[in-house]
């Protein structure tokens, strides 16, 4: 559709480009950040992206924080999934720590975390679907979205921003709620997102909006710093819980889906297959948890005196762990002076975090990589020459999320 | 199978004395070159055909005040993902004349990852297409992450184990 289709008449008015600010506060936006979309018609001509609505200086915020402290920062990067980025944290710490995490603990951080990684991708999978016209799908899948809340809510208190775990393992055992939940999610999900899956794969309008749009190359995309979901759609088979396995995700069974085109509609099936692979190791960890009895069906930490808190009935009846409580609340303790790097597989890819401590009691340096921010910049050349409506479902299948992005 | 032994054996091979201070912290290969040496040695990591350090995971910036000529340091994060293996490059700037050689005719991904380092360290980037700020506002004029803008200190250290009857 350019000039040799549309003849304008001599002498009639000149073309132009239309200049259009989709956000930073656009419902179809999700997050709160701005582009600048030069438009012919409705073709994408260039886009220029603006970030940094709501930056909150994390990093800077961080260098003055103890370890346990940052972890209620990690939750505001990616909320759609803040477990993964707490672990992420506790797991940098207990690396430059050298702590060692007993069995149980992994298990049940892999459960937490798989549930985490369920919950982000059906959020970004059912926005796609909500931007292209289908709502069902959303609302459907909701309440499972809630189920997994739910089991966040038993384990550590909170929904949305868990800060969920410490440093060492949890805060507390899993109760019998937790489990019964989870057995619940376990049982019903599977066929909730069967169904989910029904009302898009196949669906002939949904494969046609997404077949083909916001398509990128394995190699742009691994020279644009992809990572996550993203990439293996383009057909690269990393995955940071394979390459560098952390929290005992060696010793479960489960495959990474990867995509051929890295377009939109592959985008979404390897976040939809990513969740039944979850739904796999779940189960996997769930039944490995149940293997511990007695004693050991207790622990639910490391033995790390010096940044586990004491349980409460002996800071209050002794000294020692008094002291001890008290030394780790207002962050009186020395780090080992060292410089780490340590990333996991999160909801939008590799997040690492790179910390660097002088041996005192807050990081010296703290920097968050961030796989959304990183792959942000490639949403020009995805959209460049494609329809407005395209560009749209094109930013909510990257799942960018203002938080991450930002920091 | 690359290691890190094969990897600084291959960069003093090819630089001699000028890639230094080579470590392992928590078994990543990290080491140093003068900050007009980081293109050179990004490139021959990149097209070397052992090394094929061709994923860039992370640069960010680092203040050391007390290093006077060398308070800013780049560290560039690479991942060879065919052997699976990350190694850590660090250049050293002085403050003053805070120059380094930008990374994206290498690297797409450099591009907001330098200048999110412009942002808050002041490091330029010498030839990058469009060094100006990205988080912060434009009209800022002090780089928030140096060390010279402390925070309050929440972490007290008015008191000690001696306090507590300890050592």
């Amino acid at each position: 559709m350019t000039e040799q289709h549309i003849k304008l008449p001599e002498g009639s008015i000149e073309k132009t480009t239309t200049t259009l600010n989709l956000g930073p506060t656009h419902p179809a936006t999700h997050g709160v950040f701005q582009n600048i979309l030069e438009l012919d018609g409705e073709r994408v001509v260039s886009a220029e992206q603006t970030v940094g609505y709501i930056h909150r200086a994390f990093e800077k915020i961080a260098e003055r924080r103890t370890l346990y402290q940052i972890t209620p920062l990690t939750d505001r990067l990616n909320y759609c999934s803040p477990p993964l980025n707490n672990m992420g944290w506790h797991m940098t710490c207990e690396k430059l720590l050298g702590l060692k995490i007993p069995k149980r603990v992994d298990y049940l951080r892999v459960i937490i975390m798989e549930l985490a990684r369920i919950s982000d991708h059906l959020i970004c999978n059912s926005i796609v679907g909500v931007d292209a016209g289908a709502y069902t799908g959303f609302l459907y899948v909701m309440q499972y979205r809630e189920l997994i809340y739910e089991i966040y809510e038993e384990v550590c208190g909170a929904r949305l921003t868990t800060n969920i775990g410490r440093i060492g393992g949890f805060e507390r055992n899993f109760n019998d709620i937790a489990f019964q939940k989870l057995e619940k999610f376990l049982k019903e999900y599977p066929g909730v997102l069967k169904e989910f899956e029904n009302l898009f794969q196949r669906n002939r309008i949904f494969m046609e909006r997404t077949m083909g749009t916001g398509a990128i190359s394995a190699e742009r995309a691994l020279n644009y710093g992809f990572t996550g979901p993203n990439l293996r759609a383009a057909g690269v088979d990393y995955d940071v819980r394979v390459h560098a396995p952390y929290s005992s995700y060696e010793d479960f069974d489960f495959s990474i889906p990867v995509g051929t085109t890295g377009d939109n509609y592959d985008r979404w099936l390897v976040r939809n297959q990513e969740m039944w692979q979850s739904l796999r190791i779940i189960e996997q960890a769930y039944q490995k948890v149940q293997e511990f009895k007695g004693a050991e069906a207790e622990v639910y930490h490391a033995d790390a005196p010096e940044y586990y808190l004491p349980p409460k009935e002996l800071v209050y009846t002794r000294m020692e762990p008094m002291i001890w409580h008290f030394k780790i609340i207002m962050g009186e303790i020395n780090m080992p002076v060292g410089e780490v790097y340590h990333s996991v597989e999160a909801g939008n890819g590799e997040l690492g975090f790179y910390l660097i401590s002088d041996g005192g009691r807050t990081p010296y340096r703290l920097h968050f990589r961030r796989p959304c921010f990183i792959y942000y910049q490639a949403y020009e050349e995805l959209i460049k020459g494609s329809m407005l409506s395209d560009a749209i479902i094109t930013m909510s299948s990257l799942n960018l999320i203002a938080g991450e992005m930002d920091a | 199978m690359l290691t890190n032994e094969i990897v600084k054996q291959k960069l003093v091979e090819k630089f001699a004395e000028q890639v230094t201070n080579f470590g392992e912290p928590y078994g990543m290969l990290t080491f140093e070159a003068p900050k007009e040496m980081n293109l050179k040695v990004l490139n021959f990591l990149y097209d070397d055909e052992r090394l094929k350090f061709r994923f860039l995971t992370d640069i960010c910036a680092v203040h050391y005040p007390d290093q006077k000529g060398r308070e800013l340091a780049v560290v560039y994060h690479l991942h060879n993902m065919q052997d699976n293996i990350r190694v850590r490059f660090k250049v050293f700037t002085d403050i003053e004349k805070p120059d380094v050689y930008t990374a994206t005719g290498l690297f797409s991904a450099a591009n907001w990852m330098e200048r999110e380092t412009y942002d808050f360290y002041g490091v330029k980037f010498t030839g990058h297409p469009n060094m100006k700020r990205i988080l912060n506002v434009e009209e800022m004029n002090y780089f928030p992450l140096r060390k010279e803008y402390p925070l309050e200190d929440q972490a007290r250290i008015d008191k000690d184990d001696e306090m507590f009857g300890r050592e």
